[in-house]
């Protein structure tokens, strides 16, 4: 297991945003956390990037105990996040933000190498290197944001809501490359609202409700769910304690995502 | 009509000295978001340690600006550290009167006889001033060294932040410190490595203050310091080529206000500048960006 998190509470103030979540990562593998609104997904990656610290739990990465780690050295552990949203640096070029990326090194021919890599999969990112990235349309953000955190050369990529935000046929672009980049040999972890299009490209998924796993298996298991059919079309919202209205609007919007892919 | 003239040169020389203390309270600001109040006395000990350097110490000119300029970017790191990490999560306000704390313990720290003592000093000049004259219009050497030393200086800063990998680290930090974190920056040194540039910015602007206008005390870093922080504010808080233009803007309007209307109303006009600007535009003349509160 390239990752093993075991039992972790994460609170904001008093609020308790995860409990007892556990789930592991074989190296390789494109594992998804999938699951509503509010259900503990970006919170989870939050924690394992070391922005909020688990109040009890463990989190294993390669072996070691990763909790503990301040968030910069964890980068230089080979664990990198794309975090939803994006969010690029707007007011720096492009070049700079894929510079930014590789921060935590300081081989030039390898960072070249890594370059040259990013703008493989995203050869739009070449034509735009001296353009601010506030400048870059949405779906070019994503691909910034996703070619930034790979100037790290991390093992685990940890990608939080890729297709927020995108026309579908770009979602379906950047799924290609997430299965690229996991092809080349980086095992990712992927956070989706998508259910749908995160289970297509995964080999197992975890869905989070209300802040705990509540169900875990292969994707092809999870799919047939009853519990998660039901979710994702729309009719009952997914049975755990705490899922509110955000969780219904949820599945009423990955239902009319699933229209527009049939 | 070369009278003008000179008088903007006067307010070229001071503007120069405002944009050294102004970039260090754009930069903090643009970096955590606080209004740095005991920035002005930073200047101050500046002054006071360049002009020991060049004086007591016997140290050559550009030697003691150097020294000033590394005393106070220290003095910078452990203020930071001491007084603005520990309340970087609470409430802003708290930050930002903790910031006037540090302010008045450096004057009355510095007042104390064992430090530099209360009094006002005259400040020996580093070198004998010359004056000369292009077409009529008189300057002196004393602008000619203000000057080259504040265009150095920001061609170094411009270099340190466009072309250097921490120079780039600051920028990221100050649009998203979450985000720089998961690139591997450590945002806490990268908040160290900006109070120690801001602070050694003043510092050179304290000793050039000093050797420009001949007297100081530890209480020299409040008027300095509010008009820098005026036009720091008036050319948009945060951005950096914002302050160095509201600083030429300020010293201008100090200068020529105290020539051709009073003296007494200088600081007056002044601070309607400050009050104009964020009654009209609080994002400043560069600004475009949601106007923050502080």
């Amino acid at each position: 297991m390239i990752l093993e998190v075991r039992e972790i509470d994460v609170f904001y103030g008093s609020i308790q945003a995860l409990h007892q979540v556990s789930f592991e990562v074989a190296e390789r593998e494109i594992v998804t956390l999938i699951g509503p609104n509010g259900a503990g997904k970006s919170t989870t990656l939050r924690a394992l990037s070391g922005l909020v610290r688990p109040r009890s739990g463990r989190i294993i990465y390669q072996g070691r105990e990763l909790s503990r780690v301040p968030a910069h050295e964890i980068v230089r552990r080979g664990l990198s996040q794309c975090p939803e949203g994006r969010r690029v640096f707007v007011n720096l070029t492009v070049l700079e933000n894929l510079e930014m990326g590789a921060y935590t090194r300081s081989d030039r021919a390898e960072i070249a190498a890594s370059l040259e890599r990013v703008f493989r999969h995203f050869p739009r990112l070449k034509e735009r290197v001296r353009q601010a990235a506030g400048t870059l349309s949405g779906g070019e953000q994503q691909m910034l944001a996703m070619g930034r955190a790979l100037m790290s050369r991390p093992r685990l990529l940890l990608l939080d809501e890729p297709s927020m935000g995108l026309s579908p046929l770009l979602v379906e672009e950047v799924f290609a490359i997430i299965q690229d980049i996991n092809r080349a040999g980086t095992t990712v972890l992927l956070v989706e609202q998508n259910a749908a299009m995160a289970l297509a490209i995964a080999n197992r998924a975890y869905v989070l409700g209300a802040g705990r796993v509540v169900l875990a298996g292969a994707v092809a298991d999870i799919r047939d769910d009853p519990r998660v059919q039901a979710a994702y079309l729309g009719d009952v919202i997914l049975d755990a304690p705490g899922c509110g209205p955000a969780a219904g609007t949820d599945a009423a919007a990955s239902r009319s995502r699933e229209e527009t892919r049939a | 009509m070369a009278g003008v003239l000179e008088q903007i040169l006067n307010g070229l020389q001071l503007g120069f000295v405002y944009a050294l203390i102004a970039l260090g309270y754009t930069m903090v600001y643009g970096i955590i978001r606080l209004i740095n109040f005991a920035h002005g006395d930073i200047f101050m000990v500046g002054a006071f340690v360049g002009v020991l350097g060049y004086t007591v110490w016997g140290l050559p000119f550009p030697v003691a600006v150097g020294v000033a300029m590394l005393v106070c970017a220290v003095l910078g790191v452990i203020i930071e550290r001491l007084a603005y990490r520990p309340l970087r999560y609470a409430p802003r306000i708290a930050a930002l009167i903790s910031a006037i704390g540090v302010s008045l313990f450096l004057e009355y720290f510095c007042s104390l006889n064992f430090v530099f003592g209360p009094n006002y000093r005259v400040v020996p000049r580093p070198f004998e001033v010359t004056s000369f004259s292009v077409a009529g219009v008189t300057a002196s050497n004393i602008m000619v060294v203000v000057t080259v030393v504040v265009i150095a200086l920001l061609g170094a800063l411009q270099y340190l932040l466009f072309r250097t990998r921490t120079g780039k680290a600051m920028r990221a930090v100050s649009q998203d410190h979450d985000a720089a974190r998961l690139m591997g920056i450590n945002v806490d040194s990268v908040i160290s490595t900006t109070f120690a540039v801001g602070s050694a910015l003043a510092a050179a602007g304290g000793v050039l203050y000093a050797v420009a206008y001949r007297q100081i005390w530890p209480f020299l870093g409040i008027m300095p310091g509010l008009k820098a922080f005026t036009a720091a504010v008036l050319g948009g808080i945060g951005i950096v080529p914002g302050a160095v233009l509201g600083a030429l803007i300020m010293g201008q309007v100090d200068v020529l206000s105290a020539a051709y209307v009073s003296s007494q109303f200088r600081d007056a006009i002044g601070f309607s500048i400050l009050i104009l600007v964020l009654l009209v535009r609080p994002t400043g003349l560069l600004g475009s960006r949601q106007p923050e509160k502080v």
